[in-house]
């Protein structure tokens, strides 16, 4: 017999909502509370979770349909009903009575932050294992205000770390710079709240009195990327340390190599060298290869350089990552690049293309400017922005010659270092690439 | 330089070597902390291991061994009237028991660097402690622990200096086998150590001002105990306040309640411990004691100084051991800046009589003064296989489980073994185990610990 799952009420004399989202598919078995659907009222969006376990058999519903209070949403089959204890009374159709709501984003609050909703009635103790708690310690996260996903409602250690983090924790969640699946087709943006990071923003002002204004929803991409850099910005302490690569040398060495490169089907491009240069210089100032807990007190150093590169597409900023990139030649890098490059920008990079980088470069060149202030891209402690360059005129022992000159800007967290260190470093970075040939060593 | 003016610089200074304070001191020292502990008798082990836990234990085991022989006649074997000698036995319990831990917990606190030092502490500052007695000095610290413990509380209202009337670290010594013995207070010391003199031969009467013995635990539990102990006691008064004492010489006449005077060969006086907060020069610091005596403490065991925190008894109910070694290892994670918080949800609590009471999580009778709703699921030992072959069918196992959603939130048991049993019950509090997952876990067969399934079982039908 299969057992309908009505909308249930939602409170506050909501009596209908639109589904944003079908976050189970015809076929899946689900356990109890597992998110099922996600609606949106004029208050706020929901998560509906399932009152029981099961076999999901029919949906009735889809994405941008209206739906009332007592409507059938979806149709659990009888298989599968190992945690069914309450199953036989919970599911009479006419009867249903609501799980409670789990509201996601009210008044304002994100998804991604459970920890803003009120878990259900609870007495005592929060149900979780003494390794759970330390970990909810360790995070920062309140426990009283995590809804446990385990039985008997126990909050288990990945409630705690996706009350803890921005990172999305499921595919259903939107997509982030770094654990974008941009090949799944976008759903059309519909607008919501940013996830807030400490302050609150002030409200807008009217602006309609001032003239005609039109409203757009940001895409799932662009408030992701609002999100991250709102964290980041707000979060780290950041400074900027400015200074130019002489690499006439290294553009010379380019040219020269651009068409032995080409017969093996590489173009050498300035970014490669970039990538080998702070991979090397990273060797050596373990600090900026880095990861700042400050719950714990500590600076987690990486004992692998992965390097993020900035690409910037037609949805907005995605950083790619390339493994290892102290170990590879530039050559490798060069290669690899070419590849990567086009793949995120046609939205077909893989999860794994996206995540653990370590370092950031951005390469604003292409377009102008004369440099920039690039924002941390978090958890990381430092980003490189690279600007165009240019042939300048420069004295040397007296006499002004023309230089090839490579505007840089590193950007560092100051909780983690300081100037003198963020001046070392980018010197380091600048050496390798005023002496090509340290990077040919690996120097 | 003076003696006095020996100034010592640590990181954290721990005043007391009890359970707390070495769990804290061993713990701040793994951390790479300078630590100290300052200790009245200049070693580790505190009441726990020289005047409660550990020699009270060993007693148990005497007095176990005692009746377990005279059962033995019960399956036709005859060990004959035991012959007990009081020098050998006082001998074993504080060498072989006692001596034997203390130099291990000496050894331990020697390899991890800890230097315990003798003398009685108090604040000078919130920074620093002046230290009187053996080892004179100044000591300043980071960080102050202290674990000073408590200790046996007198009888309100009786004034009476008598060696026949001991406390309970005077009876774990055994000064000898009373004729007879008046136990004041029907709580675990009382009933633990009357059973000990019960065993060796004494005749004891056991009073208590309540109307029960073992108030904390569940009626149905202290059930079994209390038939038990009306068998092994001359006489047990509930209800029954004790007015006068007196030491005639021959012995110490006793008022109980309304009746007349009774004479008693010794007098025990069991009815609680009093934390030892007094003469430690706490209004030096900005920490807070409550008007019992106890010192405030937040979560993470600190008090309202920032360099001064507390571990143990000192700072409340329940006065156990194992509770203050884990708050001893909290606060020297906390001292080392990690995230530690003092959120255990079970303190299991065992009382060693025979049989053996324990408990932990919430109790059926903590939930209808809640008015709580729980399910209550009973195993009767009376049912247990392994039960029947010791003999022994007077237990019991509870579970007190949450209605919603199946969780386990208390577990109590009597009987032999109960205090081993606990365990699992701890671990299925603390852990918020559902009843199902004791009932679908296998048990060994067979075994007391079945006990715990088959309870769980009864809620699945």
């Amino acid at each position: 017999m299969a057992r309908a799952f009505v909308l249930p009420d939602l409170g506050e004399g909501l009596t209908e909502a639109e589904i944003r989202q079908v976050l189970v598919r015809e076929g899946d078995v689900v356990r109890e509370d597992a998110p099922l659907l996600e609606v949106e009222t004029d208050k706020a969006t929901v998560e509906i979770p399932s009152p029981m376990a099961g076999r999901v058999e029919r949906i009735h519903v889809q994405p941008g349909q209206t739906v009332k209070v007592g409507q059938v949403l979806v149709e659990f089959g009888d298989a599968g009903a190992p945690g069914g204890k309450q199953a036989a009374d919970t599911l009479d159709p006419t009867r249903t009575p609501a799980p409670e709501p789990k509201t996601v984003i009210a008044d304002g609050r994100a998804k991604q932050a459970p920890a803003a909703e009120a878990p259900a009635r609870r007495e005592g103790p929060v149900p979780a294992t003494p390794s759970t708690r330390r970990l909810a310690r360790e995070l920062g996260v309140d426990l009283n205000a995590v809804r446990g996903s385990g039985p008997g409602g126990r909050v288990t250690d990945d409630d705690v770390r996706a009350a803890a983090g921005p990172a999305p924790a499921t595919p259903s969640t939107e997509p982030a710079p770094t654990s974008a699946r941009p090949a799944a087709p976008a759903p059309p943006a519909v607008a919501k709240p940013l996830a807030r990071v400490g302050v609150e923003p002030p409200p807008l002002p009217k602006f309609e009195q001032w003239g005609p204004v039109e409203r757009q929803p940001l895409s799932h991409l662009r408030r992701t990327i609002a999100e991250r850099m709102t964290l980041s910005a707000t979060l780290i302490p950041h400074v900027t340390h400015f200074d130019r690569a002489d690499i006439t040398d290294l553009d010379a060495v380019i040219r020269r190599n651009l068409e032995s490169g080409r017969g093996r089907g590489v173009t050498l491009t300035l970014t490669a060298f970039l990538l080998k240069a702070a991979a090397l210089a990273l060797l050596d100032h373990p600090d900026f290869n880095a990861s700042l807990d400050p719950a714990a007190g500590e600076l987690i150093l990486k004992r692998y350089v992965h390097l993020g590169v900035a690409v910037a597409t037609e949805r907005g900023l995605i950083v790619p990552v390339m493994r290892d990139v102290d170990k590879k030649t530039i050559l490798e890098l060069a290669r690899e690049l070419a590849a990567l490059a086009p793949r995120v920008r046609d939205g077909k990079a893989t999860l794994d293309d996206l995540r653990g980088g370590t370092f950031t470069i951005t390469n604003i060149g292409a377009l102008g400017g004369t440099g920039a202030i690039p924002i941390i891209n978090y958890p990381e402690v430092a980003i490189l922005g690279v600007a165009r360059a240019r042939e300048e005129a420069v004295v040397r022992e007296g006499r002004i010659v023309p230089r090839l000159l490579l505007p840089l800007s590193l950007t560092f967290d100051h909780r983690v270092a300081d100037g003198a260190d963020g001046a070392r470093f980018a010197s380091s970075i600048i050496r390798r690439l005023e002496q090509p040939d340290s990077l040919l060593l690996g120097l | 330089m003076v003696m006095g003016d020996l100034v010592r610089e640590v990181d954290v200074a721990v005043v007391g070597g009890g359970p707390g304070g070495y769990s804290a001191a061993f713990r701040c020292a793994e951390l790479g902390l300078e630590t100290v502990v300052v200790d009245l008798d200049k070693r580790l082990g505190g009441a726990c291991l020289f005047e409660g836990c550990i020699p009270s234990k060993a007693l148990l085991h005497v007095a176990a061994v005692l009746s377990e022989a005279e059962r033995a006649r019960e399956f036709g074997v005859d060990f004959g009237e035991p012959r007990i000698s009081l020098d050998p036995l006082r001998k074993w319990k504080s060498e072989r028991v006692v001596g034997k831990l203390a130099r291990g917990l000496a050894g331990v606190a020697r390899g991890k660097n800890v230097e315990v030092i003798g003398g009685r502490a108090a604040f000078e500052d919130a920074r620093s402690l002046r230290i009187t007695g053996d080892e004179p000095q100044k000591i300043r610290f980071k960080h102050a622990i202290l674990a000073t413990g408590s200790a046996p509380a007198g009888l309100p209202g009786v004034e009476i200096v008598s060696e026949r009337v001991m406390d309970s670290t005077a009876a774990l010594e055994v000064p000898d086998v009373p004729g007879s013995l008046l136990v004041i207070g029907g709580g675990y010391i009382g009933l633990e150590l009357g059973q000990v003199y019960a065993a060796l031969g004494s005749e004891v009467t056991v009073v208590e001002m309540l109307d029960g013995l073992l108030t904390g635990a569940d009626r149905d539990l202290v059930q079994h105990l209390a038939r038990r102990c009306e068998r092994m006691f001359k006489a047990i008064r509930l209800g029954t306040r004790v007015s006068a004492l007196r030491d005639t010489g021959g012995g110490v006449e006793a008022r109980l309640g309304d009746g007349e005077p009774e004479t008693f060969d010794r007098v025990l006086v069991a009815v609680g411990r009093r934390p030892q907060t007094r003469e430690l020069g706490l209004e030096a610091t900005r920490a807070r004691v409550t008007e019992r005596g106890f010192v405030e403490v937040d979560a993470r065991g600190r008090t309202a100084d920032p360099h001064v925190w507390a571990v143990g008894d000192i700072t409340g109910e329940p006065m156990l051991a194992h509770r203050a070694m884990r708050q001893g290892k909290v606060v020297a994670e906390a001292i080392a800046g990690r995230p530690a918080a003092f959120d255990n949800v079970v303190v299991p609590a065992v009382v060693f009589t025979d049989p053996e009471v324990a408990w932990c999580g919430l109790t059926e009778t903590e939930a209808a003064r809640e008015g709580r709703a729980v399910k209550i699921a009973k195993f009767q030992w009376a049912a247990s296989g392994r039960a029947a072959t010791l003999g022994r069918s007077d237990g019991l196992t509870k579970l007190v489980v949450d209605p919603e959603t199946g969780r386990v939130l208390g577990v109590g048991i009597v009987g032999p073994g109960a205090g081993e049993l606990i365990a699992e019950g701890a671990l299925a509090v603390e852990t918020a185990l559902l009843a199902e997952d004791l009932a679908l876990t296998i048990h060994a067969h067979p075994t007391l610990s079945e006990t715990l399934m088959e309870a769980a079982e009864t809620l699945l039908r």
